[in-house]
């Protein structure tokens, strides 16, 4: 039973990784009506900024963590505005081929800033275990768990009960109607590509500590969050954290308990989860069916 | 009176199909004004013109400036348009809607208009947090009307408030955007198929046909207009 509970925990601090990604996503596909592919090497990116900053420079964790989230914020507002913006309006396959564009293109720059040498971010928790009624559960699981949903409830807050906030839902659900009553549409796009991106970092930022910093370091976590976002639904934010949440816990136990996928079949599990949904419930769990008025 | 909104030889095409060949009106500060005339004579082009959510040529003036930009700079400048088919964000609530209203606004006034909104329509007070897109076709025009509101515009824009709603409900808020006007002043520029209650409420109307200005008035002339009868009174 501890064991299982530990297994619970640690699934859990992977889904909130899983599920920050997942959430970068959703935004941007209800701004921008598309998957975006380079959202792992955005996040890679950010997380290479952090590392800059607190192996290279000297920084304490925190204040690169919060100087990484603005240099993150600006970078997507930039891309929506460099990028993305000037294909807006034409067809998905366009954005989505800029997208894939977009990822290759941040990987090259990775590699060129950073080599592809591999790097190692400290993480800002300690990695001791504490006992919590029996369960020795690690403090870096605790505290990536807090930091994630932290995130995702802080960005609720600010869509449920500020006025930039509400715009920005009402340029996502109906841009022509929100033209008219004064919601200037475009900034409201390049500022859900600014969240996006924000969410992005604080995933990778989080994925670091135990993982391996190169320029691939979340291409495998970003197939986890499309398997999370297509799961809860693609256009539904609540549908992407719990997704996250379902995805890293479910995976972690198949991967402890049912011997034949361990860890290496987890990936394909995923892949699997994308593709069961998809043919049997393709609005994801809390995803609305559209309906077409014809 | 001076005109608050002035077109000018406004055209206006939908790719090969010319919608708008050259209107021209004034809509007096003040006042409320109707454009009448079948489907398809242009009547919704006229006001998406204004709105700026269609591409035109012509000169449009808002209180004697030109007006320019797209709808977001028009709702800035103080005109709401209620489009047709009732406007409203179907997946937000109706105090949400009532917010956006007031996007453009800087003031902290915003509690008291929702609930002038809610003396208008009382059963804003009840359903604030019911979704938009959960209401009857009749409430969502008047939440529509009400969003409108909420941005304290300077010309209000309606687009067939009319249009498959209940003739009680019609009465309902054609009735109300009288009221707005004898009592506060509020300039409308509606658009209507229904041109018996158009005539009613409006002080003087135009009438178009295939884009262009038929005839025009004010609105006891039109009623004795042979033509206009014909057409569009039916007696």
């Amino acid at each position: 039973m501890a064991d299982f509970l530990q297994q619970v925990v640690s699934g859990l601090a992977s889904g909130g990784i899983y599920g920050s990604l997942a959430l970068a996503l959703v935004l941007i596909h209800r701004a921008t009506g598309v998957i975006n592919f380079a959202q792992g090497e955005m996040a890679t990116f950010s997380t290479y900024i952090l590392w800059t900053l607190t192996a290279n420079h000297g920084w304490p964790y925190w204040p690169a963590f919060a100087v990484t989230l603005l240099v993150s914020f600006a970078g997507g507002i930039g891309i929506h505005e460099l990028v993305i913006r000037p294909v807006e309006r034409g067809s998905v396959l366009r954005i989505v081929i800029v997208t894939i564009g977009l990822l290759l293109l941040i990987n090259g720059a990775m590699t060129w800033i950073w080599t592809g040498e591999v790097r190692y971010v400290q993480g800002p928790f300690p990695t001791r275990t504490i006992d919590v009624g029996g369960v020795a559960v690690s403090l870096q699981d605790i505290g990536t768990i807090a930091v994630s949903i932290g995130t995702v409830g802080l960005l609720w807050l600010f869509f449920q009960f500020t006025k930039v906030g509400l715009a920005m839902r009402a340029a996502a659900v109906n841009p022509a109607e929100a033209r008219l009553v004064g919601v200037r549409v475009t900034w409201m796009l390049g500022l859900g590509w600014g969240l996006a991106a924000v969410l992005g970092a604080v995933s990778g930022m989080l994925t670091a500590p135990s993982a391996i910093l190169d320029p691939t370091m979340m291409q495998v976590v970003l197939i986890y969050a499309f398997a999370a976002a297509v799961l809860g639904g693609i256009d539904s934010p609540v549908g992407a954290v719990v997704g996250g949440l379902l995805i890293g816990v479910g995976l972690n136990l198949l991967g402890a308990y049912v011997d034949f996928i361990g860890s290496a079949l987890q990936l394909p599990a995923a892949l699997a989860i994308i593709l069961i949904v998809l043919m049997v419930r393709p609005a994801g769990i809390f995803g609305r069916r559209e309906v077409k008025k014809i | 009176m001076s005109a608050l909104l002035e077109l000018k030889g406004v055209e206006a095409r939908y790719g090969a199909v010319q919608a708008l060949r050259g209107v021209t009106l004034e809509v007096p500060e003040g006042s409320i004004v109707a454009v009448l005339g079948a489907n398809g004579a242009g009547k919704t082009t006229a006001l998406r013109a204004v709105s700026g959510t269609v591409r035109r040529t012509g000169e449009i003036f808002f209180a004697g400036k030109p007006l320019r930009g797209g709808p977001e700079s028009v709702a800035r400048a103080g005109i709401a348009h209620v489009p047709e088919g009732r406007g409203t964000f179907t997946d937000l609530s109706v105090q949400e809607n009532l917010k956006l209203g007031a996007y453009t606004r800087r003031d902290r006034g915003l509690g008291s208009d929702i609930a002038r909104m809610a003396e208008y329509f009382p059963w804003i007070s009840e359903r604030g947090d019911q979704r938009a897109g959960t209401l009857s076709g009749g409430e969502q025009q008047m939440l529509a009307l009400a969003r409108a509101l909420m941005g304290r515009p300077r010309l209000l824009m309606l687009d067939e408030p009319s249009l498959g709603l209940a003739p009680m409900i019609v009465r309902e808020i054609f009735r109300i955007v009288r009221e707005l006007n004898e009592k506060n002043g509020l300039t409308v520029l509606v658009v209507e198929q229904d041109a018996r209650i158009a005539l009613d409420v409006a002080a003087s109307a135009y009438v178009l046909e295939v884009g262009q200005v038929v005839v025009s008035g004010p609105s006891s002339e039109l009623r004795e207009n042979e033509a206009v009868r014909r057409s569009y009174l039916g007696y």
